[in-house]
């Protein structure tokens, strides 16, 4: 229903977009997920018309959108924050779309409190922006965004500045309503757990350009390039060496090798696996030890430290994490395969920390 | 009670604070307050000498006559006599019409330097002569103006205009006249509006007008429905400081006329300088007390508007 | 009244640089026509009186152009001498400002937070009351007061106008020297210092005035434009500082010699908020603290 064709956005040297192909179909939730300056805001902010790419073309439902002003697309856009206009109250801020098509005001208004009640805010009608919380504005911002009943959804990092704990609970309202709505939506976010748990299909872009776009746990699972693997929840990487028949070796056990950088047997490769691929085994004559445990509440994350130098990141459920720190550990590889890299130049030594630490809760 | 030679223990709000040298410290919180004010004495002292004293002697000297006693009859002869009355027509309509033009033009100004690249030299130079223009405007402004639109043979500007047919002072245009000074004032004016209302305008989020734009508004639309009752309470607020501010200049005037010019500051002027009658100088201290009173009721409005205007802009 | 604007010009100048959103920027060398419109109208407004002025400036009493009138302020001892005379005003009324309120905002700050209102309130009051209506004052209490004390007081311009300059600049160096010292963490810096072993008047000189650098500065050189520019109460007071005394020479006759006089010192006034406004932004890029 939408379509991006080799959009591209220069700003002076800088390429913010170098040439996207996206197709979006009618009622998905697209979420574009990366790192700051990747590109996903300049994708959204084409679509919504506030700005023009220096090649390339947008088309919704076929139509070619690229040079139409923002306020002839029938887009709701919802913003980071502050965009409630302050001098009106929640109710006209909600009905300012309808009064701009030259809706009636009794039907306007109507309207309008029929939205604060889809995002569960009836009582607030009256009260000014300023007197609203974080969360409550954004809820208002939906509400705004839907009232004109929009052909597309776009979000702009709408929960990044609220507090944790509003965060995910209006991450799923916000993806109950549209999935009840059935609106198209494009959603960009830097923060992967919403990305992953919000979207149909999750593009993961970098430095302008979408390094995938797949189902959220395709792109966990089976990430196609090292990128990607990285930056979507931690993950390991170990030196491992290829094998005959596609199979690579690592940590002493064989797995079916994935990836793009296929290469003859032998090559030295490295091996991305993530931290809940691998389990930790009491072993008094293992490979290595455990030099860091943290818990998680649910989980418990181990820092396992090799014989070798290379540091592991392990993660097991609280359940069954009898390991303590200091013991001498041998691991195990869950699963069958695991995706490969070629073994990467100078900036990222094998032996240094695992590529992510932190993960996102 | 710790003595002065307390070791390190901890203060009322949890942290460590040496015992020794703390002035106010050492006897609990009841004196710790006692010792801010204290430390707020000189200032405090130096504001009642320097200002109240002053404004005292104005006030007393005002409503009191020569024998001590009570007395309204100096705040109703200025209030009442027509060249005073005179005095204050023109300091109001100048007040009036140069804070208009001031505001009118200058958030134009301001609104095309905001729109510029923040932090480039464009601004730092419209921002820089702003300050200089309004503050320091006084007596270079004055001379500025009469090298400018001085007579035919000064004035460079109205010399170029004689030259070309048009005599402004045939016209009976006069750099000496309210108008004339008043034309004056608008040169700081305007800039004092620029630094007044440019918080302003750079508090209008851009994310206001895309939202808009996403909604269906026009440019206009949103200037109609959003920027400009955003604006409005800090533009009114700028508009009484430049009232204020007219009202209560005097060194353009000074510097251009003199004292012979239909505004307060110049008779209050006349009336403590001049010698002219006995109780000038009384009649003068009555004009500043009433000064003083319009001054505060403008400031009193610009008070319960720029509260809105923060909780909007902020 | 404008002393309202003065603390705003220096928050202006000292305005944190807005993050770098990235400009959409189709048109980067065309302007929109409505501010060039504006930019042109406000240079002829502005700039060609100022161009007339030096034009008129340069004309000197032999009927021919050069730059006799600006040479006046070394050759004039009247002039000379009222210059020092503002000059010496302007630095002292500048430092007691800084004495005066720097001790003052922090320790309301640290001590006493709820008298931060009272302290506004008492800062805006000098705007309240009209320079002339000041002067009214100060005259009356010269006639007033004892022989002694007006003679101790009044005799000389500095003793006369240097202490109630302090008071007409104090709403605009209060509020900038108070927002100088909102934008640091004083409660820890303090402390910090304090458990270093810092007695209080060191903590305030090397600790406290460094992390306020710009803020002071700014008030400081507000306070000098607006002493030596001043007129309305020295006038009254008849004192000789420098803008009174150019008046004096502009109505005798001469105008082309204040005029001359008057375009350097608005572009001395110029330059110095043109510097402050760059102080303030090569602190922007430091943002540690320092402490010592």
């Amino acid at each position: 229903m939408i379509s991006f064709q080799g959009v591209q956005r220069q700003f002076g040297d800088v390429m913010a977009l170098a040439g996207l192909d996206l197709e979006i179909e009618s009622g998905e939730l697209i979420a574009l997920l990366g790192p700051s300056g990747c590109g996903k805001t300049t994708a959204l902010r084409i679509l919504g018309g506030f700005d023009r790419p220096t090649a390339g073309r947008v088309l919704v439902d076929g139509a070619d959108v690229t040079h139409l002003p923002p306020n002839r697309r029938d887009m709701g856009m919802v913003f980071q924050a502050y965009s409630l206009f302050p001098n009106l109250d929640v109710r006209n801020n909600v009905a300012f779309g309808l009064r701009m098509r030259r809706q009636h005001k009794t039907k306007r208004l109507k309207r309008a409190d029929e939205l604060l009640e889809l995002v569960g805010l009836q009582g607030t009608a009256a009260r000014y922006p300023h007197q609203l919380s974080g969360g409550q504005q954004q809820r208002v911002a939906i509400a705004r965004a839907l009232a004109i009943e929009p052909k597309v959804l776009l979000l702009d990092e709408p929960l990044s500045a609220l507090d944790a704990r509003v965060r995910t609970q209006l991450r799923g309202e916000i993806r109950s309503i549209q999935q009840r709505l059935g609106i198209t939506t494009l959603f960009v976010t830097h923060d992967q757990s919403e990305a992953l748990s919000m979207a149909d299909r999750v593009g993961v872009m970098r430095a302008g350009q979408l390094e995938q776009l797949d189902t959220p746990e395709n792109v966990y699972r089976q990430p196609a390039t090292a990128f990607v693997a990285e930056f979507v929840g931690a993950m390991n990487r170990l030196p491992g060496r290829l094998g005959q028949d596609g199979e690579v070796q690592v940590l002493g056990q064989r797995l079916k090798a994935v990836g793009p950088d296929a290469g003859a047997p032998g090559t030295a490769v490295e091996v991305l696996l993530r931290p809940e691929a691998l389990a930790v085994v009491a072993d008094a004559a293992g490979a290595g030890e455990v030099a860091q445990r943290t818990f998680l509440g649910s989980s418990v994350r181990l820092e396992v430290l090799l014989d070798g130098g290379q540091r592991v990141l392990v993660e097991s459920s609280s359940n069954d994490a009898a390991v303590l720190l200091g013991a001498r550990v041998g691991l195990r590889i869950l699963g069958d395969s695991a995706t490969v890299t070629a073994v990467a130049a100078a900036e990222l030594d094998s032996k240094a920390w695992p590529a992510q630490l932190t993960p996102s809760l | 009670m710790n003595g002065p030679a307390a070791p390190l223990r901890r203060g009322t709000r949890g942290r460590f604070t040496p015992g020794r040298g703390t002035p106010g410290r050492t006897r609990g919180r009841g004196v710790r307050v006692g010792g801010a004010w204290i430390g707020l004495a000189p200032f405090t002292v130096y504001v009642l000498i320097f200002l109240g004293l002053p404004l005292y002697v104005v006030i007393h000297g005002a409503l009191t006559t020569d024998a001590g006693s009570l007395t309204w009859q100096n705040i109703s002869t200025t209030l009442s006599q027509s060249q005073y009355l005179d005095a204050f027509k023109g300091s109001l309509l100048l007040s009036l019409w140069t804070a208009a033009l001031g505001a009118f033009f200058g958030t134009w100004l301001a609104a095309a330097v905001v729109a510029g690249k923040p932090g480039g030299l464009l601004r730092r130079i419209v921002s820089s002569a702003s300050g200089v223009l309004a503050y320091f405007g006084g007596v270079p402004l004055a001379f500025a103006f009469i090298a400018t639109l001085g007579r035919p043979g000064t004035g460079v500007f109205t010399g170029i205009l004689k030259s070309i047919g048009i005599d402004l002072y045939a016209h009976g245009f006069n750099i000496s006249s309210l108008f004339g000074v008043g034309l004056a004032y608008v040169y700081f004016q305007v800039p004092l509006m620029v630094i007044l209302i440019t918080p302003a305008l750079e508090g209008l989020r851009p994310q206001w007008r895309e939202a808009a734009q996403n909604l269906g508004a026009s440019r206009w639309e949103y200037m109609r429905h959003v920027a400009i009752p955003v604006l409005t309470p800090a533009f009114v607020g700028a508009l009484l400081v430049l009232f204020g501010n007219a009202f209560s200049a005097y060194a353009t005037a000074l510097a251009l006329v003199g004292s012979t010019i239909d505004l307060v500051p110049a008779k209050i002027n006349v009336e403590l300088n001049g010698n002219v009658i006995v109780n000038a100088d009384r009649l003068g201290l009555a004009l500043g007390v009433e000064m003083i009173v319009v001054v505060a009721f403008v400031m009193i409005g610009y008070w319960l508007v720029q509260s809105r205007a923060r909780r909007w802009l902020q | 009244m404008s002393a309202l604007g003065g603390a705003d010009v220096i928050q202006e100048l000292e305005a944190p640089a807005p993050v770098k959103r990235r400009r959409p920027n189709r048109n980067r060398s065309r302007m929109p026509a409505w501010r060039l419109v504006i930019f042109v109208l406000a240079a002829i407004f502005f700039v060609g009186p100022l161009i007339a002025t030096f034009k008129f400036s340069l004309l000197q009493t032999n009927g021919h152009y050069g730059f006799q009138n600006y040479g006046q302020i070394v050759t004039n001892g009247a002039l000379r001498d009222s210059l020092f005379t503002s000059l010496e005003i302007a630095g002292i009324t500048a430092l007691a400002v800084v004495a005066l309120v720097l001790p003052t905002v922090v320790l309301v700050r640290l001590r006493a937070p709820r008298l931060t209102l009272v302290l506004e309130g008492i800062t805006i009051l000098p705007i309240v009351i009209p320079p002339v209506v000041v002067a009214a004052g100060l005259e009356e209490l010269s006639r007033s007061l004892p022989t002694w004390l007006v003679s101790l007081w009044f005799n000389h311009a500095i003793t006369g106008l240097a202490p109630i300059y302090v008071v007409l600049v104090m709403p605009f160096s209060y509020r900038a020297i108070d927002t100088g010292v909102r934008a640091i963490d004083l409660r820890t810096l303090v402390d910090a210092s304090r458990n270093l072993g810092a007695a209080w008047p060191r903590t305030m000189i090397a600790v406290i005035l460094p992390n306020v650098e710009t803020a002071v500065l700014g008030a400081m050189f507000l306070t000098i434009a607006l002493c030596l520019g001043e007129v309305v109460i020295s006038t009254i007071l008849l004192y000789n500082t420098f803008p009174v005394e150019l008046i004096q020479v502009g109505s005798s006759g001469a105008a082309e010699i204040p005029a001359a006089l008057s375009l350097c010192s608005l572009l001395f006034v110029f330059l110095l908020l043109f510097a402050l406004s760059y102080v303030g932004g090569r602190r922007r890029g430091s943002t540690s603290m320092r402490v010592i």
